[in-house]
């Protein structure tokens, strides 16, 4: 066998490297997007091949949390416990129109935009976007995921 | 029954409580007065009308007109396939109406809906309050008098 018997890397890449492709995901759904989101995650676009197939219905388990859709005043609340309730390291792609700016609700019910209740990492525009946008989204995030520095304290994210 | 002799036998049993009748694409439309709601609701609802569906409840803003608001009564007959329409104008200060939980129970949560998006009260209603803004929400967000985009978050936001 020829080529290489070992390799050097430095552990925040391989820390990043393996963050990347591992992207449990939970999904916040509450609207029309989810549609374009279960396009996206099924067999026809598949988002498995990207590491982040793993669809975790519980914030514990998850690390990549998708806001699909419109979130109200009423349901602002909730999606704070879900953020708080899932582990470190973790991140936010808000899908959609509405989760990006509250979309076409300018009124007393939306959040404009979920950025106001918790941190965002990915905006995905579109209403709905199509799978491509956010497979294109999910791969923007890896590109983060690799650069950033890799926090492995646990230190709380503000 | 037809058309024209529903709309007759109807204003016959109820002169007093009846102001007018119109049509408006095909759909026939009854303005009825404050007052009389309940008793011509409950006529309807009983035959020969036979009324046993209250397909809709809602209402109306008129901000600048001196009745400002008008409930909206969507009404369907199944046993003659027959639609009618019932109008009620209410006043801006303290809009009070009649509830109809007791004739229709869907009327129920639709009261409640116009209670909490509105502002208009039911009398007879057996649990008035909100059914979709949160506790603690303020005022009456389908009002034409409820300011523009106003929001009333439950948690602290980032601007």
């Amino acid at each position: 066998m020829s080529g290489f018997d070992f390799l050097t890397t430095r552990f925040e890449t391989a820390l990043g490297w393996g963050r990347k492709f591992s992207l449990f995901h939970y999904p916040f759904v509450t609207a029309c997007c989810g549609m374009e989101y279960m396009s996206t995650a099924c067999a026809h676009f598949d988002l498995d091949r990207f590491g982040a197939g793993w669809t975790r219905f519980s914030p514990r388990q998850s690390d990549l949390i998708l806001v699909v859709g419109t979130v109200s005043h009423k349901l602002a609340p909730v999606l704070r416990t879900v953020y708080d309730q899932m582990m470190e390291p973790k991140w936010v792609i808000a899908f959609g129109a509405c989760a990006v700016s509250g979309g076409i609700y300018q009124n007393y019910a939306a959040v404009q935009g979920i950025d106001r209740v918790i941190p965002v990492d990915i905006y995905i525009p579109g209403c709905p976007p199509r799978p491509e946008m956010v497979l294109d989204g999910i791969l923007k995030l890896q590109e983060k995921i690799q650069k950033q520095k890799q926090d492995w304290r646990w230190k709380k994210k503000t | 029954m037809e058309k024209e002799n529903l709309i007759a036998e109807v204003r016959k049993r109820f002169p007093a409580e009846i102001e007018s009748d119109m049509e408006t694409l095909g759909d026939q439309v009854l303005i009825v007065r404050r007052e009389g709601l309940r008793a011509v609701m409950a006529g309807l609802r009983a035959a020969p009308f036979d009324y046993a569906v209250l397909l809709d409840l809602t209402c109306v803003d008129f901000l600048d007109s001196e009745n400002r608001f008008e409930m909206v009564y969507h009404l369907f007959s199944v046993s003659r396939n027959r639609r009618l329409r019932i109008k009620v104008s209410l006043p801006g200060e303290n809009p009070v109406v009649d509830s109809l939980t007791e004739l229709w129970k869907n009327a129920n949560w639709l009261e409640r809906e116009v209670f909490d998006m509105f502002g208009v009260a039911f009398m007879g209603h057996p649990d008035l309050r909100r059914i979709l803004m949160y506790e603690g929400f303020q005022g009456h967000p389908l009002r034409k008098s409820y300011p523009w985009r106003k929001e009333q978050p439950r948690i602290p936001l980032k601007d």
